[in-house]
Parts: C-alpha cells; structure tokens; sequence
C-alpha cells in the first residue's frame, strides 16, 4: 500500500491578512491525476504553491507522503514546474545545464555527476521531446518548448509526486499536444501528477479528478467537468456580481448610491 | 631598464601575480550576479568597501581586511534588503552605496590620511602591493574560485529559479548569502589590481563578452575566466611597456582592454543570434494540416542546399524563403515538380 503523497487538511492561507484560501481539504492517492481548476484570482495556484511550501500555512496541517510538512526532508520525491513564460536569465544557459539543475536532489555538494544522472537527464529530455536539442541555449527556444524544459528538470529528478502550475498558459497547440504526450508517459510510470490549469485542452483525456476552486474555497471535486461547467451555472454565486476583498472606496456625498453594493 | 630587467623585478612580479588571481577569482562570482541580473552589485559593494579601508587606515590595521569585514557586511545588509523584496529596494541600496562612499572620504580626512592614499585603493596601485598583500589576495582568491566553480550546480539552479530551488530543498537564502559575500570578497580582492570604483568593470565585462558567443551556461563561467585573467595580465604588461613613454594606470588599462574585448566581440554575437533567429525552424501543428498554395515554377534555379537561400526546417521537409517567400519543393503523384507556398 503506498503511501499517501498529500495530505491538507484545514489548509488556510493569507496574504497580507487577508485569506486566500480558506479551510482547504485535499488529500491526493498516489497515482492521481488531479486538475486544479478555476477562474483568475481563486485560489488554485496559491493552493499548489502552499502544497510545495513556497507559502506558508496560516492554518490547517499538510502532510506529504506521510511525513508532517515541517519535518519532510524527502524533497528528491517531488518535482516542481513552475508558471513560468520563460526559462531564461542574465546569462545564457543550454536545454542540457537546466534539466541538469533538476537533478540536484540526488547530488552530494562538490562531487561531479554520475552515469545515473546523466541517464535520467537524458531519459526526461526524451520525454518531453527534446533530445535532439539539448545543446542549444534555451533562450533561442518557443516559449511552449521553454515550458517542456520545465516539465524535463522536474522529470529529471525522478520524483513521485508532480506539481505544474498553468504548464499549459501561453503554449501554441502543438507545444500542447507534446506536453500532454509527456504527460501521459509520466502517468503511464504511476507517477502522481497534480497540475493547476484554467482551460484542459489536448490535457482532458488524461485528467481523472478535477478540483474547483472558486474564492479560495474548494467547490468541486469529482470527475472532470466539461469546460463550460466550471465557469458557469451551479458554481455562480447567487449573486450575479463579483465581490471584491478590497473594500470598495465610496465618496461619502457619492449620489448614485443605488449601484454600490 | 629593459624589459627583461624590468619583468625581472620583484614588485612586478608580485603585480603579475596579483593579475592573474584577480582576473581569475573575479568573473567567477560575477557571472552569477549577470545571472541574477544584479550586475551593478559590484559597483555598490566597491562603494562601501571604501568605508572599510578609510577604518583600516584610521585604526592602523590591514586595509584589506577592514575592507573585506565591511563588504561582506555591506553584502549581507544588501541581501537581506533584496530578500524583503520592497519596492524601494533599489532606493535603499543608493543609500548604502553613497552611505559607504561618504562614509569612506570622511573618515580618512577624520583620520589625517591624505586623499591620495585612499586613492590607492579607489583606482588601485597593483604595482606599490606587498608580499603580505600578495598572499591574502592568492588566498582569497583561491576560495572564491574554489566556492564559486564547485558549487557551480547548485549556485546556478538558484540564480535560475529561486523557487524551483527551494523545491528541490537547496537552503535558497543560505545560497544567495553566499553569492552576495563572494562578490564583496572579490571585491577587496580586485580593489587593489583595478580600485574599487572599477572593480565591478573586471566582474562584468568579461561575462558581458563571453555570453556575446556562448550557448551554455558552463562555457560563459570558463571564457568569463579566461577573459577576465587575459584582460588584467595583458591589460597590465600593457601598461608596464607604456610606462616607458607616459603614465598609464594599469587599473584603467586592465578595465579598457576588457571593454575592447567585449567591442569585439559584440557584432558577432549579435550576427550569431540573427542568423540563429532566422534559421528557427517553422512550427507544425500536428492535427491540423499544412497550409498552402501551390505556385508556378518560375525559378530561375532549383532551390537545395547550395542555392543560397535560407533553408528553414518546416515539419518533415525544408521551406527556402526568399522575398518573403516559404518555397518547399513539392513532386506530385504524376512525377511533375512545383514549389507549394507555405
């Protein structure tokens, strides 16, 4: 029985005082593959990026593969794809130097790479596709190629548990129907794949479980929903408008009164 | 003197090797601070070394090390700021930089020093430097390069992407301290060959020229070396030989020589990026066919791989473009040959 790789219960967390997420439950089976869905602004990326520890919880207890998050050491177990439109920095870098920076879980400080690490660089270039340009730098890439090279650095780490945030924003079709390829490899091998998304695309054959989010809240959690499902109907407040947390600034001598909600 | 008595001469010696460490240890740190796109670092660390040397002056000790105590200091302060991430960061660094700058001239006039012996250390005086000097700047030097090149997995996966890093459970701020106290290390170690208001030139510049060229991260950090310790040996025999007919300061050559590096080599990186540019390969989508319009054959030529025009990669055949053209050779079922318009 293996065990399970998430684990949150009661997750809270706030910016500035003020909750982004609210009272969150999740727990993921190894071998999921769940998409975090819903609109702008609700909560979904935060709520990956609280599951990886790059927010902290104001509230609520994660545990990852069995393991409280504050103790969890066990990081070459899970594998990260930034939102990221780029891959790019000052200084020039090839696809090879990138995916090779995935690998570090393994490695031991000042001690050069071994055979095994240069297979599995290799292996997660093979996945998403892009062996045949390993040497060139990634700057001179498409930004939905940039994007593979994200998915092969966390690959390269042989990780169990995959976090993507938005792998598919701002990707040409065709850079789609690779990464979905890839994907589809990586849940073939049993790994656990847990991807934030705002539309499906070529991904929704692979999706198994769709969690909706809407104002921090967990609304939705079942069988993929088509595209229309999560953005309209029996998920819309009752009240048509948009609530902002910000506390609207009204004159005091304002005279349309009638519009401020 | 001739030459040969010349390079013979202890104190040149000493310079020479004082060079040749600096240019190495240098571009070590610095391209990881292009990297981050702190490339003025440097500058700002230079500046509040200055403080440190006008303490050392008023309290009688080595320069060097008050120098190298303040930076890493200033180096921390700046980190820690950077880290907070506020929008008046920037703003707050131009504080500690003029902070440091001021701080330095002050306290050397309080001390009764005169201005031309911190100008020793503001423009550098690689050829009046001691044994003593000599060593602390080998020994420093050595532990830059050594840090800076056997860390250099784990120190690029963190300039890359901080948060992919932490992910991956490298100590993010541990690294980033660590960085910022290499480069104000290097700094004192270079303020002597090239004076602290230059220094940031020899961390720069020479990463600068080598990514005009380089495709990968691992052959800017080596040519970066390699620059760097070509532009301050040469920079400084330069200087030696013109001695003989003026006074040339060899800080300032070392600093100009690796700027007539990078003057070099820029058009060919920029004719390197354009021709990569225009060879990228055309994208096809793979559900969708391929659009296009068949054209007559009116060429005065066969397009292949000789005719001179760009050959572009489209999918699982080549397009030729030419006067905003995508000509692919297309042969029917009928043997008959035409281009197709892509």
């Amino acid at each position: 029985m293996p065990v399970t790789p998430i684990a949150l219960s009661g997750g809270v967390v706030a910016i500035g005082g003020r909750p982004i997420l609210r009272g969150i439950n999740l727990t993921v089976e190894a071998g999921e593959f769940v998409a975090l869905m819903g609109a702008n602004g609700s909560g979904k990326s935060t709520l990956v990026r609280a599951l990886t520890g790059l927010r902290p919880l104001a509230g609520g207890r994660l545990e990852l593969f069995g393991t409280p998050f504050d103790e969890f050491e066990d990081w070459r177990r899970i594998g990260f794809v930034p939102q990221r439109t780029g891959a790019t920095s000052g200084v020039p870098a090839s696809v090879w130097e990138i995916v090779a920076s995935g690998r570090l879980t393994h490695r031991r400080l000042f001690r050069p790479m071994s055979r095994i690490d240069r297979a599995a660089i290799d292996d997660a270039l093979e996945v998403v596709g892009l062996a045949d340009k390993a040497r060139d730098g990634v700057a001179t890439l498409s930004g939905g190629q940039q994007q593979r090279v994200l998915i092969a650095r966390a690959l390269a780490g042989e990780p169990e548990l995959f976090f993507l945030d938005e792998p598919t924003a701002g990707v040409d079709l065709p850079n789609q129907y690779a990464l979905a390829d890839a994907l589809g490899q990586l849940k073939a091998r049993g790994s656990t794949i847990v991807l934030v998304a705002h539309e499906l695309g070529p991904l929704e054959p692979l999706v198994e479980r769709a969690v909706v989010m809407r104002d921090g809240r967990k609304v939705y959690d079942g069988r993929p929903l088509a595209h229309a499902d999560v953005h309209a109907a029996h998920h819309e407040s009752p009240y048509a408008l948009h609530v902002d947390h910000a506390p609207r600034v009204v004159a005091p001598l304002e005279s349309d009164q009638a519009d401020v909600r | 003197m001739s030459p040969a008595e010349l390079f013979a001469q202890p104190f040149i010696q000493r310079a020479l090797i004082a060079a040749f460490f600096t240019g190495l240890a240098a571009p070590a740190v610095g391209t990881y601070l292009v990297q981050r796109r702190l490339s003025l670092m440097g500058d700002g660390l230079g500046h509040v070394a200055v403080t440190g040397v006008a303490l050392g002056l008023l309290t009688h000790t080595s320069p060097t090390w008050t120098a190298v105590v303040v930076a890493v200091f200033g180096a921390a302060v700046i980190e820690l700021i950077r880290e907070r991430g506020s929008a008046n960061g920037d703003v707050a660094l131009a504080l500690l930089f003029y902070g440091g700058l001021a701080g330095g001239v002050l306290l050397t006039g309080i001390g009764g020093e005169s201005a031309t012996h911190l100008q020793e250390y503001l423009f550098g005086s690689i050829l009046t430097i001691d044994v003593t000097d000599v060593i602390i700047t080998m020994v420093l030097a050595a532990v830059v390069i050594a840090l800076g090149v056997g860390l250099a997995p784990q120190l690029f996966a963190v300039s890359q992407d901080q948060e992919f890093a932490k992910v991956s459970g490298l100590r993010v701020r541990g690294y980033n301290l660590l960085v910022a106290v290499l480069a104000a290390v290097s700094v004192t170690v270079a303020m002597r060959t090239v004076g602290l208001l230059l220094v940031s030139a020899l961390m720069v510049v020479p990463v600068a020229t080598s990514q005009q060229v380089a495709r990968s991260f691992r052959t800017t950090l080596g040519g970066a070396m390699a620059l760097g310790t070509f532009a301050s040996l040469g920079g400084l025999v330069i200087s030696i030989f013109a001695s003989y007919k003026a006074t040339v300061a060899p800080g300032a050559t070392i600093v100009v020589l690796a700027l007539a590096c990078f003057a070099i080599t820029w058009p060919i990186g920029s004719l390197l990026r354009r021709r990569r540019r225009l060879a990228e390969p055309f994208p096809v989508d793979p559900v969708a066919p391929v659009l296009h319009e068949e054209c007559e054959n009116t060429h005065d030529h066969q397009h292949g791989p000789d005719c001179g025009h760009l050959a572009v990669e489209h999918g699982d055949h080549v397009d030729y473009v030419h006067d905003g053209h995508r000509h692919a050779v297309h042969v029917d079922k009928a043997g008959a040959r035409h281009y197709d318009e892509h």
